[in-house]
């Protein structure tokens, strides 16, 4: 009983993780039409700059607000000096993410280095949390915190700001938004700042349990891509239930199947896909 | 000016089977070996472009579909014993099957759905191969010869392999220009209006899509006398990528534009990692200055601009 609440606290703890990353990714896919292959190159960036910022002696929180702010800051980058080149074309853009993240990933490599890096967490949070007869990392649980605030907090900014209402329209129809005069370049910079810091933060948040190497850009990026093929583009909820459904299956997957865990996550895809192929949540455009 | 270009056409093909012919005395010792190696890749990229520039749906999962053959070659020569003919039988079939599977579910999306798909899907074989390590061996990957003895001289495997690809671009080229190839050039430009003129969309696709993994599968097949080791990064999401990019470098939709993309591509990969091992990284800046400035690729500018003086 108590391995099974472990394995489900695992599935759990990862989802945070994934939605954080996943959320990103949703908000950008879902506004700009923007396939950004190279998130997951800005969740390793984000990890590594995390790690960077707190072996210079910043603390934990330090790193992580230092991270998505760094990510951001690259995430402007891509998208005023790449990205605004290659606009209205849909796979010019995707196959351009995919060149960058290409670079990204490499530099990483040159900077960093190909071992495998920790991020150092505060002292409170590390070590067993005791629950009756389940012990479980308080780090991991922390991560579940942070991961339902920052769903707190997106479905806050999309539901309750003007901002958010504007994203919603962009998504809806950027053009009629445009139209009636909003400046929605710039909505779309912000829009593309806050998905880049996400997957900034989800690196410092992935780097402290999960461990930073040169291919964990992939991995996430793959995971990333389930959780929107399943919850469908452009819906914070969708993130929610499709990292819930697909780091449940690829935990129990790892658990019961170790040597096809990636298989797993493949089958719920397959068979959503047969159904519905704009996912869960998704909307026509 | 049909009689001209077709004139042309006869010259040129004339003109590249006897470079192909005299490359090992142009190229010899192991420049023989690199033209070898851009042979394998020109396929791979021709068979992405069957997807990419004459269907219009980017896949990126070709490198899977290609390191799937691979594998099996060398699975079924290395550690079962067999022989490499029955391998190569063996490893096509696989790729087919594989490409079978991808297709039944890529070919309900399109556009960048259809990208991200087959991503996916090239990213769960090579989560397959990196953690199914009593069969693939895991990060060490698969080594061994299947090399027949009279093959393994480097300039008789260039002309085993030349002569596939002979056959192997002839049969591409038939394919495109068939009524089954245009119908997919149709459903590139406009689905809606082929399902109208009565056209089963959704199985030429999957058809198309199955050609393209067999092509690709060939190619890997070769590969593993070429090579005579497979890793995970055969499968990588990198070997899809360059692949396309040679693709695209040679000009999506244009079929040849994949040899002269091969040819760059892997040029360069060579002069370049004689000074630097940032392979990947010029592979990432390849394609973003592709994107921005030439996207239609090499052939595809020279196809413009013929057409601009007409």
């Amino acid at each position: 009983m108590s391995m099974t609440i472990f394995q489900l606290l695992n599935g759990a703890t990862f989802a945070a993780l994934l939605f954080v990353v996943a959320s990103g990714f949703t908000l950008i896919f879902g506004l700009m039409r923007i396939v950004n292959l190279a998130h997951g190159a800005l969740y390793l960036f984000g990890g590594y700059l995390g790690l960077t910022i707190s072996m210079m002696g910043g603390n934990f929180y330090v790193s992580a607000i230092g991270a998505a702010i760094g990510v951001a800051l690259m995430g402007l980058i891509i998208d005023l000096g790449l990205l605004r080149f290659v606009k209205g074309n849909e796979l010019r853009q995707v196959l351009l993410t995919l060149g960058v993240a290409f670079v990204l990933n490499d530099l990483a490599l040159v900077l960093w280095g190909g071992d495998t890096y920790s991020i150092p967490v505060p002292s409170y949070l590390d070590g067993p949390f005791e629950m009756g007869d389940v012990t479980y990392p308080k780090y991991r649980l922390f991560v579940l915190l942070v991961g339902i605030l920052i769903f707190i907090a997106l479905w806050l900014l999309m539901a309750k700001t003007k901002l958010g209402a504007l994203i919603r329209a962009g998504v809806d129809d950027s053009e009629t938004v445009s139209a009636m005069g909003v400046d929605i370049r710039k909505i779309f910079i912000y829009t593309f700042m806050l998905g880049a810091a996400l997957a900034g933060l989800g690196g410092v948040m992935g780097g402290a349990f999960l461990t930073l190497y040169p291919t964990a850009d992939s991995e996430i990026l793959v995971f990333s891509l389930a959780v929107v093929i399943i919850g469908g583009r452009g819906s914070l909820v969708g993130a929610a239930v499709g990292s819930i459904l697909v780091a449940m299956l690829a935990n129990f997957g790892q658990v019961w199947f170790p040597e096809l865990a990636y298989f797993v996550i493949f089958g719920p895809m397959a068979v959503l896909l047969a159904f519905r192929p704009l996912g869960l949540f998704g909307k026509a455009s | 000016m049909q009689i001209l270009k077709s004139k042309y056409s006869l010259l040129i093909v004339v003109l590249s089977l006897a470079i192909l012919v005299t490359v090992p005395l142009l190229f010899p010792g192991y420049k023989t070996s690199i033209a070898t190696e851009i042979l394998i890749f020109a396929i791979l990229a021709m068979s992405i472009d069957i997807l990419a520039g004459y269907t219009g749906r980017t896949p990126l999962c070709h490198g899977a579909i290609f390191g799937v053959a691979t594998y099996v070659m060398l699975y079924y020569v290395t550690v079962m014993g067999g022989s490499p003919w029955v391998g190569v039988l063996f490893a096509v079939f696989a790729s087919i099957l594989v490409s079978i599977i991808f297709a039944l579910l890529a070919i309900r999306t399109s556009g960048v759905y259809f990208i991200l798909l087959t991503l996916a899907l090239g990213m769960i074989v090579w989560g397959v191969c990196l953690r199914w390590t009593s069969v693939t061996g895991g990060e060490n990957g698969l080594r061994g010869s299947v090399t027949p003895l009279w093959l393994q001289d480097k300039v008789t495997l260039y002309y085993f392999i030349a002569s596939c690809f002979v056959v192997l671009v002839w049969m591409m080229w038939r394919f495109v220009n068939s009524p089954f190839g245009l119908t997919l050039k149709g459903i590139r430009d406009s689905e809606s209006r082929m399902r109208t003129l009565g056209y089963n969309v959704p199985l030429h696709l999957f058809l198309g899509f199955v050609v393209s993994g067999f092509f690709a599968g060939v190619a890997g097949a070769l590969y593993a006398f070429f090579n005579s080791f497979v890793s995970p990064s055969t499968v990588a999401l990198a070997q899809s990528t360059e692949g396309l990019l040679m693709a695209i470098v040679g000009g999506a939709g244009t079929l040849f534009g994949g040899i002269i993309g091969a040819a760059l591509v892997i040029s360069l990969e060579n002069i370049v990692s004689l000074y630097t091992e940032r392979w990947l990284m010029v592979i990432g800046f390849m394609f973003i200055f592709m994107m921005i400035f030439a996207p239609s690729g090499v052939l595809g500018a020279v196809r413009n601009f013929i057409k601009s003086r007409q």
